[in-house]
């Protein structure tokens, strides 16, 4: 059997077409938007916005794919063999990880050495000196600690889920394992895996949503937040590799992957998508509820007081209906778990809808009621999500689609929901 | 509700790899299988039978949707006309926090719900009998129970189990239902069977 996979012509032009658009939208962003003019407050709106929409979709995409680093971690520390059969579907996705690593990276550095207060009001020394809690944060919200802990995460997130990739790779080299080698080659997984989660946990689920998203708002905190971060971008992981699966199933690849598979990635979509509804809910519920003045602010900048409507009413709730409505509903039943028809349009919906959300959490903060809905901020995410189907289809021609001496495969071939 | 009196040709095997394709052998020749009893669950068994999926989950969902309406019906009439109080300067109309209410409302009635249901489909019940065909499809046998019309021939049938590898096979008219009460026959202890 080959398994070798040839990128489709096909595939490729809309990945360049993606990538183009993207860059397109760029340029046009650095010529319209006066990038670089002085981050007053609110003076240069179109610059502020010009950075905004590249802070949403980089630190978006970037979690995404990282999530299904994570997912391919997880499974593997729960003996969850069923993922073998499109195992390298999700190594292949999470080689974007540096890419947009680095492009984030960049953007970051260019926020904090281009001074953007807009963005991250913190960079303003003389408010941090004049500001009682902006003072208390300054140890964590500092430039010198953002830059240095972005960067061990990135590189950490890069290094680790490069070991996991060549470890499966590796094991194509030699012929079937015998037991006491396939025990020895779980174990170095497991151990791989749980070192990836253990960062993945300081930061993911910790400190980077805290960082990059949160201190747009500095004065405001959510113990949420981060938690709230990581459901959001690990049920759009998953919709991901649910797309990319049944795409290469479509083409005749993935032979052992059925409908089986199928309904548990639809199960997962499921149940996260009612994880993040779980923790919008107890972020907005307890500030709702607590009613204090420094807490409720972050809601009433997207949908405003009884007397005045905020500026993200519309999409505040519309993101509750796309991420939790839409999937509760129509992925309940099993029949539609195991419809290839339907898990597509639902995995696009979710990346959409989880889009949407990140657009909430860092537009308000920045661009208040400027904020646009414009072919400049849907043609930035065409270039993220060019790269992805790019570096994706790279690591897809390159390999075996099959990871074919994995200990788990047989486990995946029979597996049966 | 007793379903009356009878007749099955009862097999017993002992392995799964020979009830499945004796199961598939019986629904091939066009006998009608009463039940299989095995003892534990025994994957994908239900399937090789032909029978329908389960509706539990249906019920499930209808259950839930009841306690859904029944919390917000619930808690919307105290807190808006019968009793409306101020908790903190809040609308009396709050929905934010009937919402762990409702949730919870949602997952006891759905679960208690599916319980009961599950109870009611299978017969089962403190005081409710059944008929066992072999007392070892608790311990280690797989019984298929064959239910016979007037145009089965049972020594036929009889025979056709024991081509498919059944270890025992005999004739039994039984009661098919539940019924509430004892049974008419003393039952033989454990240890008296045979093959104990």
């Amino acid at each position: 059997m080959d398994h070798q996979f040839q990128l489709p012509g096909s595939y490729k032009k809309w990945t360049y077409g993606l990538i183009g658009v993207g860059v397109l939208a760029l340029l046009y962003g650095l010529i319209m938007y006066h990038p670089f003019a002085h981050a007053g407050h609110g003076e240069n709106v179109n610059s502020t916005r010009f950075w905004a929409v590249l802070l949403q979709n980089s630190v978006y995409f970037l979690l995404t794919v990282n999530a299904v680093m994570f997912f391919i971690c997880v499974t593997t520390m729960a003996m969850g063999g069923w993922v073998v059969a499109f195992r390298r579907v999700s190594e292949a996705i999470s080689t974007a990880v540096p890419l947009l690593g680095i492009i984030t990276f960049i953007i970051l550095l260019s926020l904090v050495f281009g001074h953007r207060t807009d963005i991250y009001h913190w960079l303003d020394k003389d408010a941090v000196a004049a500001d009682k809690i902006l003072n208390g944060k300054k140890g964590f919200l500092s430039p010198t600690f953002f830059i240095v802990w972005s960067f061990i995460t990135i590189f950490l997130w890069w290094f680790l889920g490069k070991k996991m990739r060549s470890m499966s790779l590796e094991s194509d080299k030699h012929g079937t394992m015998d037991y006491e080698t396939g025990k020895k080659w779980i174990w170095n997984n497991t151990i791989w895996a749980s070192l990836f989660t253990v960062v993945f946990t300081l930061t993911v689920a910790s400190t980077i949503p805290w960082l990059w998203l949160m201190s747009i708002d500095p004065h405001w905190y959510s113990t949420m937040y981060s938690w709230y971060t990581f459901a959001s971008t690990f049920v759009s992981g998953i919709a991901l590799i649910t797309i990319f699966v049944i795409y290469l199933k479509n083409r005749g690849e993935l032979e052992f992957v059925n409908k089986e598979h199928l309904h548990d990635l639809g199960k997962f979509m499921f149940a996260f998508s009612i994880f993040w509804t779980y923790l919008w809910f107890a972020q907005y519920m307890l500030i709702w509820y607590s009613n204090q003045p420094e807490e409720t602010k972050y809601f009433i900048e997207r949908i405003g007081t009884a007397s005045k409507t905020g500026p993200f009413k519309g999409i505040f709730f519309l993101n509750l209906i796309i991420n939790f409505v839409a999937p509760i509903l129509i992925l309940m039943t099993k029949g539609s778990k195991r419809n290839w028809t339907l898990m597509t349009f639902m995995s696009i919906l979710i990346i959409f809808g989880h889009w949407l959300d990140f657009y909430q959490m860092v537009m308000p903060g920045t661009l208040h009621e400027h904020a646009e809905m414009m072919p400049f901020e849907f043609g930035v995410p065409c270039l993220f999500i060019g790269l992805i189907m790019w570096s994706t289809g790279n690591y897809l021609s390159k390999h075996s689609m099959l990871a074919k001496n994995n200990p788990f495969m047989k486990e995946s071939m029979i597996h049966h929901t | 509700m007793a379903g009356g009196i009878k007749k099955f040709v009862v097999g017993s095997f002992d392995d799964e790899k020979v009830l499945f394709p004796a199961v598939k052998n019986v629904r091939k020749a066009g006998y009608k299988i009463h039940d299989v009893y095995t003892p534990f669950p025994v994957h994908g068994l239900d399937h090789a039978m032909g029978i329908r999926e389960t509706s539990l989950h249906t019920a499930g969902f209808i259950f839930g949707i009841t306690g859904t309406t029944t919390a917000l019906t619930g808690i919307g009439w105290i807190f808006t006309r019968d009793w409306p109080l101020n908790f903190g300067g809040k609308p009396h109309f709050d929905l934010p926090a009937w919402i762990p209410i409702t949730f919870e409302l949602t997952v006891l009635f759905s679960a208690v719900g599916m319980v009961l249901t599950f109870c009611y489909l299978c017969n089962l019940a403190p005081f409710i009998k059944k008929h066992h065909f072999h007392p070892r499809a608790t311990d280690d046998l797989f019984v298929m129970a064959i239910e016979c019309t007037d145009k089965t021939n049972d020594a036929e049938v009889q025979a056709f189990l024991q081509n498919a590898g059944a270890q025992e096979v005999n004739v039994q008219e039984v009661e098919t239902g539940w019924w509430i009460g004892t049974y008419d026959r003393t039952q033989k202890l454990y240890k008296e069977e045979k093959g104990y």
